[in-house]
Formats: C-alpha cells, structure tokens, sequence
C-alpha cells in the first residue's frame, strides 16, 4: 500500500470512529486500535502509540467545550489524575514487556467490558450515602447548572473511586485508549456524582492520562509519525463533528449499535491474540 | 460575610478558571493539529508514493524518540520530524493544563491544590523525560 493510500483510508476510518465515539461518548481510541491492527495490519504496538496520541487530542478538544459549561469539577479531576497518571505509567511499563497475543486478548475483554457499560440500566435513584468527610476536607463537593439554578451535589467514597480511577489509568496506559467507560463507572457509580459532572470530569481527566504514558511511549519508540498522523486528524475531526450532533442525535439506538460493533471487535481481538494472528 | 456569599465568589471563580483551562487546551489541540497536518502534507508530498507497511515492529528512528531531537529534525525540515513535534505539542497541551492549574490554585491562596497539582506534574515530567 502506498503511503497516500494508507494516510487516507486509515484518516477516514479514523474519522468514522471519532464521530461514533463521540456520539456515543465512548472515544474513538477504543475502535482504532483493532481497526488498525485487524483491518490494516499495523503491529498493535504501533496502533496502540497512535491510538494514544488520538485520545489527548479529543479528550483536550471535546473538554474544552465542556468546561466553559461548568459541568466539569476541577478538584475531582486533579485528584483523581494522582491515581490515572501513575496507574497509566505502570500500563506503560507493562506494555512494553507484553506479547502482542496477550495484548490483544486483554484489548478484547476491555472491549467488552466498554461495550457492557455503555448499555447498561443507569439507576435513577437518589444517593442514598452519605457524603463522604473526605469530600468536605479535600473541598470536592460542589455545584452544577441545572437549567437557570445551580444544584449542590455531594462526593462519596473517595478511597473506592481512586482505586477504580488507578485501574482506569493502567488499562489506559495498557492498551492506549482513554478508558472512559471505567472512568465513568468509577466516578457514577462508586463516587455518586451527577452523570453531566462525571461525563465531563472524565473526559478532563482523558487527556492528562494519556499523556502519562504517551511520553514513555514515544521514547521507546511506539508513535510513529506515519500512522498517528492519519489517525490523530481523522479521529479529531470526527469527534469534533461528532461534538455538533450530540443533543440531536444521542439516542440509545446508536449507543446499542457502537456497543455491539465494539463487543464484535473485542470477540475478534481474542480470537485473534488467542490464535497468534496478530 | 453570609456563607451563601463566599459560595456564590467560588463558583464564579470556578468558572473563570475553566473558561482559562479550556482556552489553554483549545490552543494547543488546535495549533498541534495544524504542525501534524502540514508536517503530514510535507510527507505525503515527499513520500506519497512509496509503499508502507507496519505490520512488523521496528520502532521509530532513535531521532523521533527523544523531545530535543525531535525538536531539531523538525527545524531542518524532515517531515516525519514535524509531525512527531505536533504530537510532542499534543502531549504538552494537558501537561499545560495540569501547571496552569498550579498558578491558578496559587492565586487563590488554595495550597492543597497547588500541591495535588504540583504531583500530577511531576509524574508526568517524569514520565516524558523518563530514559530507560
């Protein structure tokens, strides 16, 4: 394949997974990644660096937007990043000593796990915890727009949420997307913060992430420019149309069916790293 | 001073600082996208027409590894170079953020903050200029 040919199909599937991933609020890294390596048959270490670089790109593109909101909580994010950051160094450290098979088998049941979460019943119930001491010393709890007002909400189980956000940033770091569905679960379901907050806040907290292990990637010599070049303006660009569309068009029928494409690649993937075909 | 008063200053303060934060990221991502592009360009123009194939690793050349030789590729004009410092910009860009932060939390005299801040900074100075 030539180098025009490579840069342009992989820019458009890039930007396809971008916009789904945007739509969805999954993040196109999560599907580039055994695009690249099952469609193209870029090495998965090479996929992972560019799938990577992608994800500061929406993570600080699409936040941006976000923050100008307020949804987003600063402190949390800063925070819990203590715990994203060094998980995603020790994911960094592991990558580089891991068989391309156990990779992609790992990749797989991420992928399935991405899948699982994103289709799952939230609960609309009030938290019935109480907030946690820890929130009003380290000065988390907050408030958010709802409409006109601002409503107060309270931070709860620290301790847990830093634990889930310390896996978050290995399996980051691990496989080079930006773990937002376990950022997610970890700052909905374990720390009770309203859904916008968490959705925003994670999506803070992406980028900071995954430039932990972007650095030790480029060193060992993971980004290649040929490829995260494509990747990095196709998977920006489609997140960023994406952007446009979201009140539209968040509906659970794409979220299904971004699920089950995720779920089929994740089969694929351990399929594959079971069988040594990648 | 009634207590709803100082709530109502943070979260004005708040705000403001995130409208900073997000003008910090949207400059970075965007002007790292354009150095990628254009570097992109340049290769495609060079090198378009040569065949590419990543299926076996090999890892970068050792001069697209390292912050200051990137840097220094990039100002003699070598394509690859260029993007790869677009993507440094783009590692940079929440590095930024995070010591933004710092003065920001500094300014308002919240030293927790500017210590958590300062931590995530250091981790990730320490994983960019990290050698094996």
């Amino acid at each position: 394949m030539s180098a025009i040919e490579f840069s342009l199909l992989i820019g458009a599937a890039s930007l396809l997974a971008g916009f789904l991933g945007s739509l969805t609020g999954l993040g196109g890294g999560v599907v580039i990644v055994p695009v690249l390596a099952l469609l193209f048959k870029v090495d998965i270490h090479y996929a992972i660096g560019a799938s990577l670089v992608s994800v500061i790109a929406t993570s600080s593109g699409s936040s941006s937007a976000y923050v100008r909101k307020g949804f987003s909580n600063m402190r949390i994010g800063l925070l819990l990043e203590i715990a994203t950051t060094t998980g995603a160094i020790l994911g960094a450290f592991l990558a580089t000593g891991t068989p391309t098979g156990k990779i992609a088998v790992i990749f797989g049941f991420a992928l399935l796990l991405s899948a699982a979460i994103s289709v799952r019943h939230k609960k609309k119930q009030a938290p019935d915890r109480p907030g946690d001491p820890l929130a009003t010393r380290l000065r988390l709890n907050a408030s958010y727009p709802v409409g006109e007002t601002m409503e107060p909400y309270q931070v709860r189980r620290i301790p847990l949420g830093f634990g889930l956000m310390f896996g978050a940033g290995t399996l980051s770091g691990l496989l080079g997307i930006g773990s937002g569905a376990v950022k997610v679960l970890a700052l909905d379901e374990a720390m009770m913060i309203p859904f916008k907050v968490s959705t925003s806040t994670s999506n803070f907290m992406i980028g900071v992430t995954a430039a932990a292990s972007a650095g030790i990637y480029l060193s060992r010599g993971y980004v290649q420019p040929a490829i995260a070049m494509p990747v990095t303006l196709g998977v920006l660009a489609g997140s960023l149309l994406g952007a446009q569309f979201l009140v539209r068009a968040r509906t659970q029928a794409i979220r299904i069916l971004f699920a089950v494409v995720i779920a089929a690649l994740g089969i694929e993937m351990i399929y594959s790293g079971f069988t040594g075909r990648l | 001073m009634p207590r709803g008063y100082i709530t109502i200053a943070n979260a004005e303060r708040d705000t403001r600082l995130e409208a900073q934060v997000g003008m910090v990221l949207r400059v970075g991502v965007l002007s790292s996208a354009a150095v990628i592009l254009f570097g992109g360009v340049l290769f495609l123009v060079h090198h378009g027409h040569s065949v590419v194939n990543f299926t076996i690793f090999r890892g970068t050349a050792p001069e697209l590894r390292r912050p200051g030789s990137i840097l220094l590729h990039a100002i003699h004009g070598d394509d690859l170079a260029i993007i790869q410092c677009g993507i440094l910009m783009l590692i940079a860009t929440p590095v930024a953020r995070v010591a933004f932060c710092i003065f920001v939390f500094l300014e308002e005299h919240d030293f927790l903050y500017v210590a958590i801040s300062a931590v995530v900074l250091l981790i990730l100075l320490y994983s960019l200029i990290w050698h094996p």
